[in-house]
C-alpha cells in the first residue's frame, strides 16, 4: 500500500529505532515474555510497521464491502444499514417450555430464533430409547414428533421470523417438520427462511454426534442443499461449522481451515448431484467461534471470508459474485467461559462479540456468565442479549465498515492466517479429501493436540485464566440461579409420545415409512419421503431407524 | 523386590454429550504420568462401563458427564460396579455437576468430583494418593 522509496525509509527508520531507542527501554523494563504467540502458534511480533502490509494490494486483497473479495465484509453497507442478527441459542424441557423462552427472548428484542434440541433427539432416538434415560430435555428441547413442533412454535410466524436448528444426523426430519408447521400455517414455501446446521462431516472430529458412517452422511447433507436450492429458496440448507472444532481444542487456523475444508467437500458432492455451482452456492452459510484472543479472531473472520471468495472463483469456477460470499453465524467461545467467579465471563463474552462485530459477522450469539455451571438462567440470557445490544447501540462499532482494516497488525494477521489454512487445505487435498482426513484420524490427531498444548499451558501457567489459576479467591455463594430440568418433564414427554403411537392413523405411518425405505434403497432424494413421514406423524426415532438398518451405525475412531 | 504393575485407569463417558475435551486431557495426563489408560469413547451405557472395567482390571475409573444426566446415571454405574462385587475401584467423576448435587453423588460412592478450571496435575495428585490398596 506504499511506494517503495517510503518503505525503505520506514525500514530504515525502524532498524534505527531498535538499535537507539528501544534497548535502553529494554534494559529498564525488560518484556514479559521472550516470545509472544497467539492461540495459532503465530509470532506476534513487538511492532508491526508498513513494511508488514508491503505486499499488500488494497484493491485486490481488500476490495470494496460487497465485492469480491468480501475482505470487509458482504453487504455494502453492513451494519449501517442493519445490525446483525441477535439469536440466542435456546431450548430446554418440553416444546412448550421452550415456546415460552423464545416468546420472552423475542419480546425482549431478539430477531431470530435459534433451537437447541435435546440430546436424544440430535441422536436420532425417540424420548423413550434407552439410551435417552435422564437426558430428556435436558440440554435442549425434546422434538420427537411433529407434535412437538407445533407446539414449539405455537403463536410464532414462519414467514416473519427466522429459525436456525442445531442439528445434523437428523436435520431433514427437524427440517421436515419445521416445513409442515409452515404449511399448517399457511405460509408458502419460498417464504419459509432459516438454518439447518446440515454439517455432518464435523461431527466425526468434533462436535461427534454421529449417527451413520460418513459417506451416507453427506448424502443427507446433501439431499437438503438439493432439496433447498429447488424448493426453499430462503433456507440455508446449511452452516458449515467451526465452532464445534473450535470448542474440542483446535487453534484458530486449525478451526478456519478444516470448516473451509468441509465446505469444499459440500460443493462437491452437490456438483455431483449435476447442480451448478451458480445455483447453490450463495445459500451455504458458515458458522465460527469467537474466542479471546481478540486480534486473531477479528483477522480470522477477515481470512475466512477471503479465502472462500477465492476457492469458489478459482476452484469451482463460479460466476455469480453471490456465489463467492460467506455469511457467517458466530458464538462466542462456550470453552473460554469459567465456573469460577462466573460474573467475570460476562467480560470474555463482550470481548469475543465485539471482534465478532469488527469481524462482520451476519448473526451473533453470546453465551450466558452461567453456562460453565449450568443452562442458563433468565437474567442470565437476557445480560448475552444486552451484551449485544450495547455494542450495536452505545459502543459506536457499527458505524463505520470494517473498522480495523489498514491496521499494520490486522492485515499481516489477516494475511498469515489465509495462507497457514491455504497449507492445511493443500494437505487435505492430498491425503484425499475430507473423508479420507477423518478415517485416517488426522483432523481428530490435530485437535486433541492442540487440545493438550492449551491445558499444558494453563495448567502451567504460561497462559493466565484468571481466577483459575491465577487472581482466585475463595469462592462467595454463587450470584445465579441454577435452572433446573424437572424429572417429570421426561415422564411427561414419554407419555405424551407413547400417546400419539396409540392415537395415530399407522397404517399411514408404516406406508410412509416403507416409502422411505425404498427411496432410501434407491438413492434418491430422501426430504420428500421424510416430510410425508412426519405429517403422517412418524416419529424421529422411527424415521432415523429406518434410515439406520440401512446405513448402519458409525463407530467412533478413538484418537486421544 | 516384586515389580509394581502400572496403575490402570478406565477414562468412561456415559450418557449421550459428546463434550469429550476434557476425558480426552486427562487421559492422555494420565498416560503421561505413567498410569495405563483405557478411555471407552462416547456414549457407553453404565452397563458397558462396568463390563470394561472388569474386563480391563482397573484400579481407578473417570467419568466424564457435561449433559446434567449425572443424576440418572451415575448411581446406575456405582450399583452395577457394587454387583460385579468391584467395590474396591476408585470412582471418580469430572464435567459440569452443580454443587448441590455433590453431597448426593458421593454418597452413592463417588470419591471425588473435579469442576471446569482444574488442573490435571491435582487429579494425577489424586489418583496416586487415592489408590485402593491391592493384594
Amino acid at each position: 500500500m506504499f511506494d517503495d522509496k517510503k518503505i525503505s525509509q520506514v525500514r530504515k527508520e525502524r532498524e534505527r529505532w531498535e538499535q537507539t531507542t528501544l534497548p535502553n527501554w529494554i534494559k529498564q523494563c525488560k518484556e514479559r515474555k521472550s516470545e509472544f504467540r497467539n492461540t495459532s502458534d503465530i509470532p506476534i511480533k513487538r511492532l508491526y510497521t508498513p513494511e508488514d502490509t508491503e505486499k499488500l494490494d488494497y484493491l485486490e486483497d481488500l476490495g470494496f464491502p460487497g465485492e469480491y473479495p468480501f475482505t470487509r465484509g458482504v453487504h455494502a453497507t453492513m451494519y449501517r444499514g442493519r445490525f446483525w442478527t441477535m439469536r440466542m441459542f435456546s431450548g430446554f424441557g418440553t416444546s412448550e417450555q421452550t415456546n415460552k423462552r423464545f416468546k420472552y427472548l423475542l419480546k425482549e428484542g431478539e430477531t431470530g430464533l435459534s433451537i437447541a434440541f435435546d440430546y436424544p433427539t440430535i441422536m436420532g432416538y425417540d424420548s423413550d430409547h434407552p439410551m435417552g434415560r435422564g437426558e430428556v430435555g435436558i440440554c435442549g428441547v425434546a422434538v420427537a414428533s411433529l407434535k412437538d413442533m407445533e407446539a414449539l412454535l405455537e403463536g410464532i410466524p414462519l414467514d416473519k421470523v427466522t429459525t436456525s436448528m442445531t442439528i445434523n444426523g437428523p436435520a431433514a426430519i427437524l427440517l421436515a417438520m419445521y416445513v409442515a408447521v409452515g404449511d399448517k400455517q399457511g405460509v408458502p414455501r419460498e417464504k419459509l427462511g432459516g438454518t439447518t446446521q446440515n454439517d455432518n462431516l464435523k461431527e466425526y472430529f468434533a462436535q461427534k454426534l454421529c449417527i451413520y458412517p460418513p459417506k451416507p452422511s453427506v448424502k443427507l447433507t446433501t439431499d437438503i442443499i438439493e432439496y433447498c436450492t429447488r424448493h426453499l429458496p430462503r433456507w440455508n440448507p446449511i452452516s458449515i461449522s467451526g465452532y464445534h472444532i473450535r470448542e474440542a481444542g483446535a487453534n484458530a487456523v486449525q478451526e478456519l481451515a478444516f470448516t473451509l475444508y468441509d465446505g469444499i467437500t459440500y460443493v462437491e458432492s452437490t456438483l455431483d448431484r449435476g447442480l451448478k455451482v451458480d445455483d447453490f452456492a450463495h445459500r451455504l452459510s458458515f458458522f465460527f467461534a469467537s474466542h479471546n484472543d481478540f486480534f486473531e479472531e477479528v483477522a480470522k473472520f477477515r481470512a475466512a471470508r477471503r479465502l472462500w471468495a477465492k476457492l469458489m472463483k478459482e476452484r469451482f469456477h463460479a460466476k455469480n459474485p453471490r456465489s463467492m460470499w460467506m455469511r457467517m453465524h458466530i458464538q462466542t467461545s462456550g470453552c473460554t467461559l469459567t465456573a469460577q467467579q462466573p460474573l467475570n465471563n460476562i467480560m470474555r463474552t463482550t470481548i469475543q462479540a465485539l471482534a465478532a462485530v469488527l469481524g462482520g459477522t451476519q448473526s451473533l450469539h453470546t453465551n450466558s456468565f452461567d453456562e460453565a455451571l449450568c443452562l442458563p438462567g433468565e437474567q442470565a440470557v437476557r445480560v448475552a442479549l444486552r451484551t449485544q445490544q450495547i455494542i450495536a447501540h452505545e459502543s459506536g462499532a457499527a458505524n463505520t465498515i470494517d473498522p480495523l482494516a489498514g491496521s499494520y497488525y490486522i492485515e499481516a494477521l489477516t494475511n498469515e492466517m489465509e495462507e497457514k489454512a491455504m497449507e492445511y487445505i493443500q494437505k487435505v487435498d492430498d491425503m484425499g479429501g475430507a473423508i479420507a482426513a477423518i478415517e485416517k484420524g488426522f483432523f481428530q490427531k490435530e485437535i486433541a493436540d492442540s487440545s493438550y498444548k492449551y491445558q499444558r499451558e494453563v495448567d502451567e501457567k504460561k497462559r493466565v485464566i484468571v481466577g483459575v489459576n491465577d487472581y482466585k479467591i475463595e469462592e462467595e455463594k454463587l450470584p445465579i440461579e441454577l435452572l433446573r430440568i424437572e424429572p417429570k418433564v421426561e415422564k411427561e414427554q414419554v407419555a405424551n409420545l407413547q400417546k400419539l403411537r396409540r392415537e395415530r392413523d399407522n397404517r399411514k405411518v408404516e406406508e410412509a415409512l416403507s416409502k422411505l425405505r425404498r427411496s432410501a434403497e434407491k438413492d434418491e432424494n430422501l426430504m420428500p419421503p421424510i416430510i410425508e413421514a412426519v405429517k403422517a406423524y412418524a416419529s424421529l426415532g422411527e424415521v432415523c431407524e429406518v434410515l439406520r438398518q440401512i446405513y448402519g451405525e458409525y463407530k467412533e475412531l478413538i484418537v486421544i | 523386590m516384586q515389580k509394581t504393575r502400572k496403575i490402570r485407569v478406565l477414562i468412561a463417558k456415559p450418557g449421550l454429550d459428546s463434550h469429550d475435551r476434557g476425558a480426552k486431557v486427562v487421559a492422555r495426563a494420565l498416560r503421561d504420568a505413567g498410569m495405563e489408560v483405557i478411555y471407552t469413547g462416547l456414549r457407553q451405557t453404565p452397563e458397558q462401563i462396568v463390563e470394561t472395567a472388569l474386563q480391563e482390571d482397573v484400579d481407578v475409573i473417570g467419568l466424564s458427564i457435561l449433559s446434567g444426566a449425572h443424576k440418572t446415571l451415575f448411581p446406575r454405574i456405582m450399583e452395577l460396579l457394587k454387583k460385579q462385587g468391584l467395590t474396591d475401584v476408585l470412582v471418580f467423576a469430572g464435567g459440569i455437576i452443580p454443587e448441590e448435587d455433590l453431597s448426593e453423588l458421593k454418597k452413592e460412592g463417588i470419591k471425588e468430583i473435579f469442576g471446569p478450571g482444574t488442573r490435571t496435575e491435582t487429579i494425577i495428585q489424586y489418583v496416586l494418593n487415592n489408590l485402593p490398596k491391592r493384594d
